[in-house]
Parts: structure tokens; sequence; C-alpha cells
């Protein structure tokens, strides 16, 4: 990475968005992971490693697997947010390496949401 | 009803609420149609978003060049202009719209604005929304006098618990004589149960970095420590890459976007002392010193870090400063109270609902806080107080529940802002008690300096854990005021001045829970262990015999199928046998 001057941060703004919007073109779905402290205390890792192996094992190459810090609402960690491309995100609580894997296949690459992990939709109000 | 959603606003919201201000200003309108911003509504893909309300119409793609139109028409001529309206879809599955959610949608997010939406370990991400476009502006827009004045105008206040304008702390600081000058951010947090600055740290490590950037030049202060506590290693872990990266990319060494302006920081870990988070501690403790506090003045901003003019901010101040010089003090300052402007982030625990991390505009209330935000008090216990401000507040009872948080209405209450952990106490809690648990923090934590702090605080845990104990005496009561008031007349520092607090905030308002802890040798909380008791109820219990054998003590005795009894003497009111008890035969009184 080189030295970077002001009309630099537009062009990498620009050029990230592709890879992490998915209304740039980046992916079809997207997962964040969010792994505070709080997070990874109640098992933040387990569910990113169990969703790794799971996207290595079936080959997936066009959903974005990302994580965060902490998205706030610490008690019902570990907490994972789920965008379709022209949807609203999805907010998953108290989730398992199981239900993120059921998660994963039924609305990641099914397009379903799992109502019954997900706890609320849509993004927060920015000031 | 704007969406204020990260995909409406990175599809410019905010600039067609501008456009939308200026028409309706311009048709006369201001009064009558209310601009209304709001969280994400969902239907992204088709956003910036508009819900005109009562009419219940959307509009969506919205541009500023379309709203000159929209407002003559809809709003002047009432036409709504078809052309941009739509009809939300009927909704599949009815899962709650986060911005239905009181926890998140009373919030208001500045510091906390890339929250859940960037990786902290990617500086890409951070640049991608924003980042690094004020200290862009402040190098290259502005004077570093210029700086100070919007700092100034905002009414940024500390965020570490002291409240002192930020803008005049960095005037002081310019204004000191010296070549060398240093700035330092403390990430010491040390109240118990506070993790704002870790959170921060953790989740967006380079609004801290831009802050102090700006911060720098606005001072003239060419280097930087970042004095980080130890019982952080992730925090620590993601700051050294944020520097790294930051680094790599000149944003941190020599000529900065090719400006005169050069900054370089140092990560400094503490090694366990809460002292460390008062101003003069740390920088001995940087110095390599022991950490104790200094007489002041001078004050860091004349003689700090090695002598040197120093300015020192906590996490969540640095965190401010790439806002406020991006959008403005005017914006800055229209959130908040007339003294206490902008936002505070605050860590909601204790008996709460909705444990977590918040962020909400000053002067809002407990209740909102506690109720709305916080989700109320699980199994619908009763609320006793609020504690704020760690081990140097106090506690908000609830016949203050209306009260607006601000740094002055706080202070008024008998507490302190703090650095914003706010711990919820129900009717389960016993005042004493926790004034005691904090006490033996800071009786554990004092540096030792002054006889006051020292001797003082030890003097009044032995009193309160007497009290605790059962062998209150009459007259204890008034030492407890007596000796509080004189701690904090003759300490040096924060630490002692305030170690006093939690037990003059609880005898103001919970004087009668003492009362009947030193009187009437009883704990109405049922907490205190030696003024409780366990017993069974013969008429309930069953004699499953499942609590004789959880019992650790063998205190409990009793034949199956017959009522047990539990020995008074060999009890260690663990409370485990309440907890087994499937037929609520174990009373605690």
């Amino acid at each position: 990475m080189a030295k970077i001057n002001i009309e630099d941060l537009e062009k990498i703004a620009q050029r990230v968005k592709k890879t992490t919007l998915l209304r740039e073109g980046a992916g079809k779905a997207k997962i964040t992971v969010h792994m505070g402290t709080c997070g990874i205390a109640a098992g933040a890792r387990e569910i990113m490693n169990a969703l790794l192996a799971e996207f290595e094992k079936k080959n997936i190459n066009d959903v974005i697997l990302t994580s965060s810090g902490c998205a706030g609402l610490c008690s019902k960690e570990p907490m994972a947010t789920v965008e379709l491309k022209d949807q609203a995100p999805v907010m998953y609580v108290d989730l398992t390496a199981e239900k993120i894997l059921k998660i994963l296949s039924e609305h990641v690459l099914g397009g379903k949401i799992v109502k019954d992990y997900a706890f609320a939709k849509g993004g927060e109000k920015l000031y | 009803m704007l969406c204020a959603g990260t995909g409406c606003v990175s599809n410019k919201s905010f600039k067609i609420k501008e456009a939308l201000e200026k028409e309706l200003r311009e048709h006369n309108l201001e009064n009558e149609v209310a601009i209304v911003m709001t969280g994400c509504i969902g239907f992204c893909a088709v956003g910036p978003l508009m819900t005109v309300l009562p009419d219940g119409i959307f509009y969506h793609s919205l541009t500023e060049e379309v709203i000159p139109n929209l407002v003559e028409e809809h709003f002047l001529k009432g036409r709504p202009v078809e052309k941009l309206m739509f009809v939300p879809p009927a909704e599949k599955e009815a899962i709650p719209k986060i911005s239905d959610i009181d926890f998140f949608s009373r919030q208001s997010l500045i510091v906390l604005k890339n929250r859940g939406l960037i990786d902290p370990e990617k500086i890409d991400e951070y640049i991608a929304r924003d980042g690094y476009k004020a200290l862009a502006k402040a190098l290259t827009q502005m004077t570093p006098e210029g700086i100070i004045k919007e700092l100034k105008d905002s009414g940024l206040r500390g965020r570490g618990g002291a409240g002192f304008p930020t803008g005049l702390k960095w005037e002081f600081c310019r204004k000191s004589p010296g070549e060398l000058k240093y700035i330092i951010c403390n990430a010491d947090e040390g109240d118990p149960g506070a993790f704002m600055d870790r959170s921060i740290v953790e989740a967006d490590p380079h609004s801290v970095l831009e802050g102090m950037l700006i911060g720098a030049r606005a001072i003239g202060a060419s280097e930087g420590y970042i004095y980080i506590r130890a019982e952080y290693p992730l925090a620590t872990k993601r700051l050294e890459i944020a520097i790294k990266q930051a680094k790599e990319y000149g944003l941190v060494g020599e000529n900065i976007f090719g400006t005169d302006f050069s900054f370089n920081v140092h990560v400094k870990q503490g090694a366990g002392a809460f002292v460390c988070g008062e101003e003069t501690s740390l920088i001995g403790s940087i110095e390599g010193r022991p950490p104790e506090p200094r007489q002041r003045p001078p004050f860091p901003a004349q003689a700090g870090l090695w002598g040197k003019p120093t300015n020192i901010n906590n996490v969540e101040t640095w965190a401010n400063v790439p806002n406020i010089i991006n959008r403005g003090a005017k914006w800055f300052s229209a959130i908040g109270t007339e003294k206490s402007k902008g936002t505070k982030v605050f860590s909601l625990v204790g008996k709460i609902n909705n444990t977590g991390l918040v962020e909400v505009p000053m002067g809002i209330t407990i209740r909102e806080i506690v109720y709305n935000i916080g989700g109320g008090i699980p199994g619908g216990k009763k609320f006793k107080a609020l504690q704020t401000g760690g081990p140097s507040g106090g506690c908000i009872p609830e016949s203050l529940l209306d009260l607006p948080v601000d740094y002055e209405r706080l202070t008024e209450a008998g507490s302190i802002m703090g650095s914003g952990g706010l711990i919820v106490m129900d009717e389960d809690t016993c005042v004493v008690d926790v004034a005691k648990y904090f006490l033996e923090f800071t009786n554990d934590e004092s540096c030792g300096k002054c006889s006051a702090c020292r001797d003082g605080s030890t003097a009044l845990l032995e009193m309160l854990e007497r009290i605790c104990n059962g062998e209150g005496k009459q007259g204890d009561l008034e030492l407890l005021g007596e000796l509080s008031l004189a701690i904090k007349d003759a300490s040096m520092c924060g630490l002692g001045q305030t170690l006093p607090n939690p037990v003059l905030s609880t005898l103001r308002y919970f004087k009668s829970e003492y009362e009947a802890h030193i009187r009437d040798k009883k704990c109405p909380a049922k907490v205190c262990k030696a003024l409780i008791k366990f017993r069974i109820d013969e008429k309930k219990c069953v004699g499953c015999t499942v609590c004789a054998k959880n019992c650790p003590t063998t205190a409990i005795t009793g034949e199956k199928k017959k009522p047990h009894n539990i020995d008074s003497g060999k009890c260690v009111k663990c409370g485990l046998c309440l907890e087994v008890c499937k037929f609520g035969a174990v009373i605690k009184e």
C-alpha cells in the first residue's frame, strides 16, 4: 500500500463499495458476523468457523462473508446480519453453529428468512 | 418521513433533506410540513425513500433534482407526483423492523455510526464510509485556530466524565509556549461495568485515530500516545492493526496528505491501576513512574508529559471530532440540551432486559433509557435505582426517573455523568451492599498518597462492612456522612474526591435502608448474608430431598416425603436450596 493523497480517498471508497455493497454488484448476498468482545465471548468464532467450513465445502464464492465489531445489543449475542441483494438486511440473534448453517441454507441460498431466529430487519437510523 | 438508514444515506438522503427544507422555506411551508428522519424501512433497493403522512404515500428513488417539483406539486398544490410513487409490496414475513424496535430506533448514532457495518481491521471500509475526509478538510481547508473554533462552537465536552469543554482545553494547550507538544488518548476505562471505550476501539479504531490527528493539527502536536488498559487485548490488537494500516497509507507519519503536518502515535498499555484513568497518573505511567497523581496547577495543558504541554482526551471525545468537522458545529450543537451538546454512549448493564451499548442524545430521560431502550426490568421486578458514573458516581432513584440525562442535571441529583456506565438496580439490590462494593474497589485502587483517601476509604469500608454484618451502631450514619465530606475535601485527585459519592448518594435517597440495617438488623432487599435467614415452609415442603442433596454444608436434614429443616448454624446462605426447590417451599427472609 502506497501513501495516499486526498483524491485517493474517493477512489478507495468507490473501489471498496464494489466489493462490500450488494447494490454495487459485490455479490448476491452478504453475511456479517458481529465480533466484538461480547460476540466472541458468546461464541461468534464458532459461528464464523462453521460458515467458513461450509463455504469451502459448498464452494460458495458469490456470497460475501465478513465481520464487524459490536452491534450494540450485547445480551443477544452471537448475532449475524444477513443481507440479500435488493432486500432489507435481517438481524439474527442468539445464534449457534447449527442455527447459522440453517440460515445459510434456507435464507442465504434459498431466499427464505428463518423467522424463528430473526430478530428484526432493516437498518439503524443515522443521525 | 425520510429514511436515514445507511443505504439511503449513502445515496444522499441528508442532501435531500436539505433540499426539502430549502424548498419548504421558499414556499412558506416550513411550519406546516415536518421532516422526520427515520430508520431503515426496508426497501433499500429503491432508496432514498420518503413517506408522506397522513396521506400514506411512498416516494422512491429520490434525487435532489426532483425535490422542487415534488414540493410544489404535492405540498403546495396537493397533487402527489405519480411517477415518483411506489406501492410497497405486501409484507410476506411479519418480522419486526429495526425502526420499530425501541432499543434501536431511540438511539442516535454519531460516534457509533459505523457499528455493525465495517470490518475494523480494514482501513478501506472506514474510508468507504467517509473516513479521513474530516482530516483532509481540516488539513487543507481549515486553519488550526479554525478547527479549535469549530470545536468550541460545537459545545463538545469531555466524555471521560468531567465534561470540560473540549475546544477550550485544546486552546489552552495550543497557547502554551513550546514547540514540542503531545496529545494523549485515555483508553484506560477503569469503571467496573463500563465498556463504551472498549467497543469504540474494537469496532471503529480509525474514528479515534482521525480525531487525534485533527486534534494534533489544531494544537500543534506532532506526537501522541494511546494509553489503553492491558485488560483489553482485542481492542489493543485492532488498534495496532489500524495504526499499521494508517501508517502504510501515510495517514500517520511525515507530511500527511502531502501537507506540512506530521504526526506519529504510540500505543502504551496500562498495568492494572484504576488511578491511571486520572490524567496526571496516566502521564506518570507513560513516563515510567509509579501511578500517582500530581498536584495541579500546572495542568497538563501547560506542563504534562515530560513537562511539555499535553492535551488528554477520552476515546469517545476523540471519536466525536471527525463528525463535528465533517458536518459542522451547528449540526452538532443542535443535538442535546443547552449545556450538554451531542450524544453520549452508555453501557447499559445490570437488572435490565436489553443489556448493551447505546448512544443517545443528551437530555433523554432516564425513564426512556431504562424502559424503552432497555426494555424494562427482567422478571417484572421493580426498578430501584440507576447507578451512573461508576465508583465516582451515585444512584438515581425511582422518584427521578424523568430526569433528563445531562452533565448538570446528574450532578445536581448527587451523581455524575461519568464515563458512561449505567447499572440498573431492582428491588433485589441492596444499596448498602452496592456502596460497600464500590468502596471495596476504590479502597483497593487508592494509590495511597493522601491519608484522607487511603485511610478514609478504609474507615468507610470498615463501617459499611460492620453495617452489612449486623454490627451497625447509633451514630454510624452521621459519621459516614461527615467522613465522606472530609475525604472529598482533603484528597488531591479525582479518585479520592469522588469515592465517597456512592455513600453520600445512597444515604441521600435510601436512608431508610441504612436505618433498617443498623437499627433493625434487617436487609430489606435480602442480600446481606448476615442479616438474612433461609427456612423451609413445612406446609409446602413435600420431602423430595433435592435441597438436602444440593446443600454444600449439609445444613438441610429430613426424611423422604417429610418436611425438611435448615440448620441455621450450618447454613452459609448460598441460596442453592431456593434455586432448586420446585415447590416454592424455601423462604428467604
